[in-house]
C-alpha cells in the first residue's frame, strides 16, 4: 500500500493511528492485573494477610498527605540498593501499596523516602517537625504546617470515603458476610477496624488511644496525619522471612 | 462602484476563522507569564523556605501542580489550540468547522485552567502528576477534547487539497492519544456527587503503571508530537523552504507514535513494578532516539541552503535553537532510562533539569518562534519590535543554560552524596546533608527561571504593542475609506 492512500484519507489515518498508539499500553498495563505474583502474598504467622487497608483515622491522614502535596517531595518506594537499605530499610513490596488509591510512590526526593517512616520517630517529634521543621532539622527546606495542629479533623463523610474505596476494591466491610470474610482474612481485631458501620467510633477511639498530637481535648488534622505516618511500612515483619524470599517476585 | 465592493466584503464571511486563533494566542501569552512566574516562586520556596509564608494555599506542595498545569496545559495547550486551528485552516485551505464549537473549546479550556489552579490551592488533587485535576474538571476537559477532535476532523474533511499535510498527522495523533490517556488515567470514583474528592480506580502497581504511561505520553504526545506538528508548519514557512525529507517525515511519524507509548515505565525502574515491564520500557526508550532525531534532522536540515537566515532572522534563531534542544533532551532521555544511570538520576533534580531542557528549550522556544511568525499574520501587521525579539532570545537562552546546568549539579550531586560510603562501609552522609548541598543550585535555578520569565514578559509586551498598532492601522484605513466614500 502506498502511503499516499493514508495521506488522502482522514478516516484511514485516524484508524491506523489509533491502532499504532494502543499497542504499547495494552502490552504493558493489562498483564499487570493478570500475572500472578505481580503483587506478593504476604501472610502473618497466624495465616492472616499482613497488609491491611488503612483504619479510618489513617485514611483521613492519608487524604491530608495527598492534599498538601507531600508526594511531590517525598517518595514512598525504597529501591533494592545497599544505601537505601541502610537509610530506609527493606525495599518496598508491591503488596505494601496494594490498597493505595492512588499510589504515593512519588518521583522526587527533595526530602527522604517515607515508605518505612512509621515508628522511627516519636509522635511528639512528628508534631514538632510538621509544625516547624527547622526547629528539629535546621537545614530542612520543608514548609511549616502550623494549621494541622489547629484544624479540627472533618470526618462526617468517613463512611462515604470508605464506601468509595470499597467500590474500587478495598475490603472495607459494609455487610455481615463481608465482615466475616474480613475476620477470616485479617483476623477479628483488624476486621473490626475495617467495618464501615463503625467508622466514626473507630476513628475517635484510635485518636483518643493514640493521642498523636498530644492534645486530648479534640481530634485534629495533626492526629490523622501522624497516625498515617506512623503506620507507613510497619505492616510486614521482615525478620520473619528468609533473606531473598521476596526476590522471586521481582 | 466602490460602495458595493466594500459592502460585499463586509458581508462575506472571512476566508479563515482567525478570531479563535487570536483568542488562544492571547491566552498563550497570559498563561505563559503566569505559569512561569509561579514556577519562579516555587523555585524560590525551595531555595528559601520562608517564602512559603505559613499560608496553606501557597505552600510548595499546593503550588507545584499550579505551575505544571498552567505551563503544560495553559501555555502549551493554548499554543497548540491556536497553532493547530491556524495550521489546519491554512494547509487544508478551508475555514475552520463551526465557530460556535471552536468558541466552546476556548471557553471550556480556559475555565478548566482557572478551576484547576484554584482547586489545587484549596487542596483538591488526585495526586497523579500532571493529572491532578479532580473529577469534575476531568469531565469538562474530556468534553472539550471530544469537541476539539470533531472540529479538527470536520475541517480536515472539508479540505480543498487531496493531501493531508504532515503537520496535521502530528496534531491528529496528539488529539487522539491525549484523549485516550486522559480518559484512562482519570478513572476515579468520587466519594459523593457533591464532593470534589475522589479515589483512583487502580491502586499500587497498576496505578503507578497507568499514571506513568499517561505521564510520559503527556510528554510524548502533548509536548512532543503536537509541537512537531507546529514545527512542520512554521519552520518551513519561516525558512521559506520545503521540508527537508518527505520520506523521513513518514518514517519518523509512525515510529514516534508507536514507540512513545511503551516507554512510560522507565519512570518506575527498581520499584515494585515487575522488572519485565520497566526493562521493556527502557528498551523502547533507547529505540525512541531514532525517530526523535529523525524529526530533529528533518527540521534543522530544512534550513540547508538558507543558513544565512540565522544571521538576520531572530525567529529562525528561536526555531533552530528549539530543535537543537529537542535533539539534546531526546538524547538525554534514553540515557536516563538506562537502569544503571536511572539508579543515580531517579528521585533527583536531574529529572527536573531534563524536563526543563525539553519544556523550555524545545516546547517554549518552538512556540515562541512560531508565535513571532503567527502574531503579525493573524493581526495583519508587522511585529512591533525586532530588537525585542533578539533581547528575548538572549534572555531565554541564558535562563535555560542556568536552569539546566544548576539542575545537573543538584541532581548528580545529590545522587552521588546519597550513595557514598565511608571506609567502614557506613553511609558517608545523612540525608539532610544532601538537602543543604542543594541550596546553591536552587538559587541559581531560580535566577535562571527569572531570566526566562523576563523574556516572556517582554514577548507579551511586544505582542500587546503589535496588536495595538494593528488596531490603529485598521482604524486609519477605515477612516480613510469612509472619507473617500463621503466625497464620492
Amino acid at each position: 500500500m502506498k502511503h499516499e492512500r493514508i495521506e488522502t484519507n482522514a478516516g484511514l489515518l485516524i484508524v491506523l493511528t489509533l491502532i499504532v498508539i494502543s499497542i504499547g499500553g495494552l502490552v504493558e498495563i493489562v498483564p499487570l492485573s493478570f500475572i500472578k505474583g505481580t503483587v506478593e502474598e504476604v501472610k502473618t504467622a497466624k495465616g492472616f494477610d499482613a497488609i491491611r487497608p488503612y483504619t479510618p483515622l489513617e485514611l483521613r491522614g492519608r487524604d491530608i498527605y495527598q492534599r498538601e502535596g507531600c508526594y511531590l517531595c517525598h517518595s514512598q518506594m525504597i529501591r533494592p540498593f545497599r544505601d537505601e537499605m541502610l537509610r530506609y530499610g527493606h525495599y518496598s513490596l508491591a503488596a505494601e501499596s496494594q490498597y493505595d488509591h492512588p499510589f504515593q510512590w512519588g518521583s522526587k526526593r527533595t526530602g527522604p523516602d517515607l515508605a518505612r517512616v512509621g515508628g522511627k520517630y516519636s509522635n511528639a517529634w512528628h508534631v514538632q517537625h510538621l509544625t516547624a521543621p527547622r526547629s528539629v532539622v535546621p537545614e530542612s527546606i520543608m514548609p511549616n504546617y502550623p494549621w494541622l495542629e489547629k484544624t479540627t479533623l472533618q470526618y462526617e463523610d468517613i463512611g462515604e470515603r470508605m464506601r468509595a474505596l470499597r467500590e474500587v476494591g478495598v475490603p472495607y466491610s459494609q455487610t455481615k458476610p463481608e465482615y466475616e470474610a474480613n475476620v477470616k482474612r485479617f483476623g477479628p481485631k483488624v476486621a473490626k477496624l475495617l467495618d464501615i458501620n463503625h467508622a466514626s467510633d473507630n476513628l475517635i477511639a484510635q485518636a483518643e488511644a493514640g493521642n498523636y498530637d498530644g492534645d486530648r481535648s479534640r481530634i485534629t488534622e495533626m492526629d490523622a496525619l501522624v497516625a498515617y505516618l506512623q503506620v507507613l511500612g510497619t505492616m510486614v515483619d521482615f525478620s520473619k522471612y528468609n533473606e531473598g524470599y521476596f526476590a522471586k517476585f521481582r | 462602484m466602490a460602495h458595493t465592493t466594500t459592502q460585499a466584503a463586509e458581508q462575506a464571511p472571512e476566508q479563515y476563522n482567525y478570531e479563535i486563533v487570536r483568542k488562544f494566542a492571547i491566552m498563550t501569552a497570559v498563561w505563559g507569564v503566569i505559569g512561569m512566574l509561579v514556577g519562579v516562586y516555587i523555585a524560590t520556596e525551595l531555595a528559601y523556605p520562608a517564602f512559603n509564608l505559613d499560608i496553606p494555599y501557597i505552600t510548595f506542595g499546593r503550588l507545584r501542580p499550579v505551575h505544571t498545569t498552567l505551563v503544560i496545559f495553559g501555555f502549551g495547550g493554548s499554543a497548540l489550540f491556536a497553532t493547530s486551528y491556524y495550521v489546519v485552516q491554512r494547509t487544508c485551505q478551508t475555514r475552520l468547522y463551526s465557530d460556535t464549537l471552536a468558541n466552546f473549546t476556548f471557553w471550556g479550556w480556559q475555565i478548566a485552567m482557572v478551576s484547576s489552579a484554584v482547586s489545587y490551592m484549596l487542596g483538591y488533587t488526585q495526586s497523579h502528576e500532571y493529572a491532578e485535576m479532580e473529577w469534575p474538571i476531568d469531565i469538562l476537559i474530556a468534553v472539550v477534547w471530544v469537541v476539539y477532535f470533531w472540529i479538527y476532523l470536520q475541517t480536515m474533511r472539508r479540505r480543498s487539497q487531496p493531501h493531508i499535510y504532515v503537520a496535521n498527522w502530528f496534531y491528529m495523533a496528539f488529539i487522539l492519544a491525549t484523549g485516550i490517556l486522559h480518559i484512562f488515567n482519570n478513572m476515579q470514583v468520587p466519594i459523593s456527587l457533591f464532593s470534589m474528592k475522589s479515589y483512583s480506580l487502580h491502586a499500587g502497581v497498576q496505578d503507578a503503571m497507568t499514571q506513568w504511561w499517561y505521564g510520559h505520553n503527556a510528554v510524548g504526545f502533548f509536548l512532543t508530537a503536537a509541537f512537531l506538528g507546529m514545527m512542520y508548519y512554521f519552520v518551513p514557512k519561516q525558512a521559506g523552504r520545503p521540508v527537508y525529507s518527505y520520506r523521513l517525515s513518514i518514517i519518523h511519524f509512525w515510529a514516534l507514535i508507536f514507540l512513545y507509548m511503551w516507554v512510560g515505565a522507565h519512570h518506575l525502574h527498581w520499584t515494585a513494578l515487575p522488572d519485565w515491564t520497566s526493562s521493556l520500557a527502557a528498551t523502547f526508550s533507547i529505540l525512541l532516539l531514532l525517530p526523535s532525531w529523525g524529526g530533529m534532522i528533518n527540521g534543522i536540515m530544512t534550513l540547508s541552503g538558507a543558513w544565512e537566515k540565522l544571521r538576520t532572522d531572530p525567529i529562525m534563531l528561536f526555531l533552530i535553537t528549539s530543535l537543537s534542544f529537542y535533539g539534546m533532551s531526546t538524547f538525554e532521555g534514553p540515557l536516563m532510562s538506562l537502569k544503571s544511570v536511572n539508579a543515580l538520576s531517579h528521585y533527583t533534580d536531574w529529572t527536573i533539569g531534563h524536563v526543563h531542557s525539553g519544556a523550555l528549550g524545545w516546547v517554549a522556544m518552538v512556540t515562541i518562534g512560531s508565535f513571532y511568525h503567527l502574531i503579525p499574520r493573524i493581526w495583519d501587521t508587522k511585529m512591533y519590535s525586532i530588537r525585542l525579539i533578539y533581547t528575548h532570545f538572549f534572555l531565554a537562552s541564558i535562563g535555560i543554560v542556568l536552569y539546566i546546568t544548576s539542575m545537573w549539579v543538584a541532581g548528580i550531586g545529590q545522587g552521588l552524596i546519597l550513595r557514598a560510603f565511608d571506609d567502614y562501609g557506613n553511609l558517608a552522609y545523612t540525608f539532610v546533608e544532601s538537602v543543604a548541598f542543594l541550596h546553591k543550585p536552587y538559587v541559581v535555578r531560580a535566577i535562571g527561571g527569572l531570566f526566562f520569565v523576563s523574556g516572556m514578559i517582554l514577548m507579551a509586551y511586544n505582542f500587546f504593542m503589535t496588536v495595538r498598532r494593528a488596531r490603529r492601522e485598521q482604524a486609519e484605513i477605515e477612516a480613510k475609506l469612509a472619507a473617500k466614500l463621503a466625497r464620492a
